[in-house]
């Protein structure tokens, strides 16, 4: 444990003077400073919650960086020290390959989650100075905060699996981008033709719902989405079931970054450096 | 005490034999120079040692133990033959960690910094060190905790001759501490005097395995003698001496090992025509290639 902590210590160091910390900050900072203020607009208005607003504003936005943020933090991690040679004297010293992989995902989920904390810490911030803390309900805020942590985490543990694959840092860098791509947009890009071919068929009715569900990004989308939202898609496309229920996607969300994990370390054991 | 053991180890890589039945044996506070070409099985022989990797057949123990288990990991010192540490630490912060890993007090780490000369620069970025102070970092990682046996891949690469020297009184000590050392190394000259045992790796075999000595012996190279003369005792000389005018006041001989007192006798016996004498046995660079040229007909 001492062995994984050290590591972990370590590559915080790397990811602080590398600016990761701050770049994963600024992004983070800059959108949801930027969706909160557009967010409250409208909603003044209508007198929805205007948290709740923000909330789906950056849920949507959080689809996209946060996937990008874990995978750009972790495709460095066994093919850069491979690179590097220091992978080979790491395996040199009386400590697991588990370990190793635990210290750095230790480390760049702390990154991550401190990302994502300042984000939400700002528009949790900028709401309660426009309208107050009487109307407004923390719940979804957090409930966003931990999501997008799994989710997070589901991508770093598949940045591993790409790196410990691969072995040098130039086609990891390449194929974690192609990764990103398909989970965020073309899957979903993939399904919605999909639907259309299907016309409302079996497809629509019994896979559409475990597919939508199965990507990690999809379900933390249709998890944070206000109540109101999940049974207008569920309508949309008929009985979609258990699939579409809460369970099954936060089910995906906690499955995917132990899969993604257990495969990285599962290649890392492969890796001769 | 023996730390280390090879027994007729092979290893292949599809149809590349990198490692041909090689045995090996240190003991404790003994220092062996693995010599050899690029591409000779010197890593190779050295990652199986580690457990980076596995032996096709034959068998390693470290003190007994499997390479690469926990037990044998906690007593192997190593130090790679490039290795890159994060430019974005300092050489404390680096070192520190190692320590940690290897469950010492970190005290040792910051020790070590002194010892290896690198107590000034141990606050710096690594990525400010020169080659040679990054090869001290490397050093000092492999000495942490006094290792039984330390495995040392090109350790003087990039080091200047005053960094090479005291780089040597450093292994001095390690094996004055009991620790059995093995290194490879492309610097012939510098082994000479600071290694116990020598062991010559060609295409994956082990060629010769021996003191210094004994190994100029087994090999037969001749010794050279370099007699001064007068000019116009140098034919004289040279026809006395069965040698030849190598220019025009010495002469050049050569003779084995077991002639060279007679030899000198008779060189002495010519009194006032000698002006000095230069002895000069093979040197390591000669020996190497008589054992590393022609493997087929030793073995």
């Amino acid at each position: 444990m001492i062995s994984t902590f050290s590591i972990a210590r370590l590559e915080l160091l790397i990811a602080q003077r590398n600016m990761w910390v701050a770049t994963s900050v600024i992004l983070m900072a800059m959108f949801t400073v930027v969706l909160t203020l557009a967010g409250g607009a409208p909603s003044g208005a209508i007198g929805v919650d205007p948290l709740l607003v923000a909330v789906t504003s950056i849920t949507t936005l959080s689809v996209y960086l946060v996937p990008l943020i874990g995978l750009l933090l972790s495709f460095d991690a066994v093919a850069g020290e491979a690179e590097r040679g220091t992978l080979a004297l790491s395996l040199t010293y009386p400590l697991s390959r588990g370990e190793i992989l635990l210290g750095k995902f230790l480390a760049h989920l702390c990154v991550l989650a401190f990302a994502v904390a300042v984000g939400l810490g700002l528009t949790a911030g900028m709401t309660i100075w426009q309208y107050g803390t009487a109307d407004l309900s923390f719940a979804p805020l957090i409930k966003l905060f931990l999501t997008s942590i799994a989710l997070g985490a589901a991508f770093l543990g598949l940045g591993y699996l790409v790196s410990a694959l691969v072995r040098q840092t130039g086609v990891a860098s390449g194929i974690v981008i192609i990764i990103w791509l398909v989970c965020v947009v073309l899957y979903d890009l993939g399904l919605l033709g999909a639907l259309v071919a299907d016309n409302g068929g079996y497809f629509t009715k019994t896979v559409f719902p475990w597919l939508l569900v199965a990507n990690p990004a999809d379900a933390f989308r249709l998890f944070n989405m206000p109540d109101i939202s999940v049974p207008e898609l569920a309508s949309g496309v008929g009985a979609a079931g258990a699939a579409s229920s809460a369970p099954a996607q936060l089910v995906s969300l906690l499955v995917w970054p132990v899969f993604a994990l257990v495969l990285a370390w599962l290649a890392f054991r492969r890796v001769e450096p | 005490m023996t730390v280390l053991i090879i027994d007729s180890v092979t290893k292949t890589y599809g149809d590349l034999r990198a490692v041909q039945g090689v045995s090996l044996q240190i003991n404790a506070g003994e220092r062996v120079a693995l010599l050899g070409h690029n591409g000779a099985g010197k890593t190779t022989l050295m990652r199986m040692i580690l457990g980076l990797a596995t032996a096709t057949s034959g068998s390693i123990r470290v003190l007994g133990q499997q390479p690469g288990s926990r037990s044998a990991r906690k007593v192997i010192g190593f130090l790679p033959e490039s290795v890159a540490f994060h430019g974005s630490l300092t050489g404390r912060e680096q070192l520190r960690h190692f320590a940690r890993l290897k469950s010492l007090p970190l005290r040792k780490a910051d020790d070590l910094l002194e010892r290896v000369g690198l107590g000034h620069a141990a606050d710096r970025k690594i990525r400010t060190y020169s080659k040679g102070m990054r090869q001290r970092i490397g050093l000092a990682q492999a000495l942490l905790g006094t290792p039984k046996l330390a495995l040392l891949d090109e350790p003087t690469s990039g080091l200047d001759p005053i960094s090479r020297h005291e780089f040597y009184d450093i292994v001095d000590d390690l094996s004055a501490a009991g620790t059995a050392v093995l290194l490879s190394s492309h610097a012939l000259t510098e082994l000479e005097t600071r290694t116990d045992r020598i062991a010559i790796m060609s295409a994956g075999r082990l060629l010769a395995n021996d003191s210094l000595s004994n190994l100029r012996q087994q090999a037969r190279l001749p010794i050279r003698l370099e007699v001064k003369t007068y000019e116009d005792s140098a034919d004289h000389v040279a026809t006395q001496l069965g040698g030849a005018r190598s220019n025009g006041r010495s002469v050049s001989l050569t003779c084995q090992q077991d002639e060279k007192v007679s030899l000198l006798g008779r060189i002495t016996g010519l009194g006032d025509m000698v002006k000095d004498i230069d002895v000069t046995p093979a040197s390591l660079e000669d020996l190497y290639r008589h054992y590393s040229v022609g493997p087929e007909d030793r073995t």
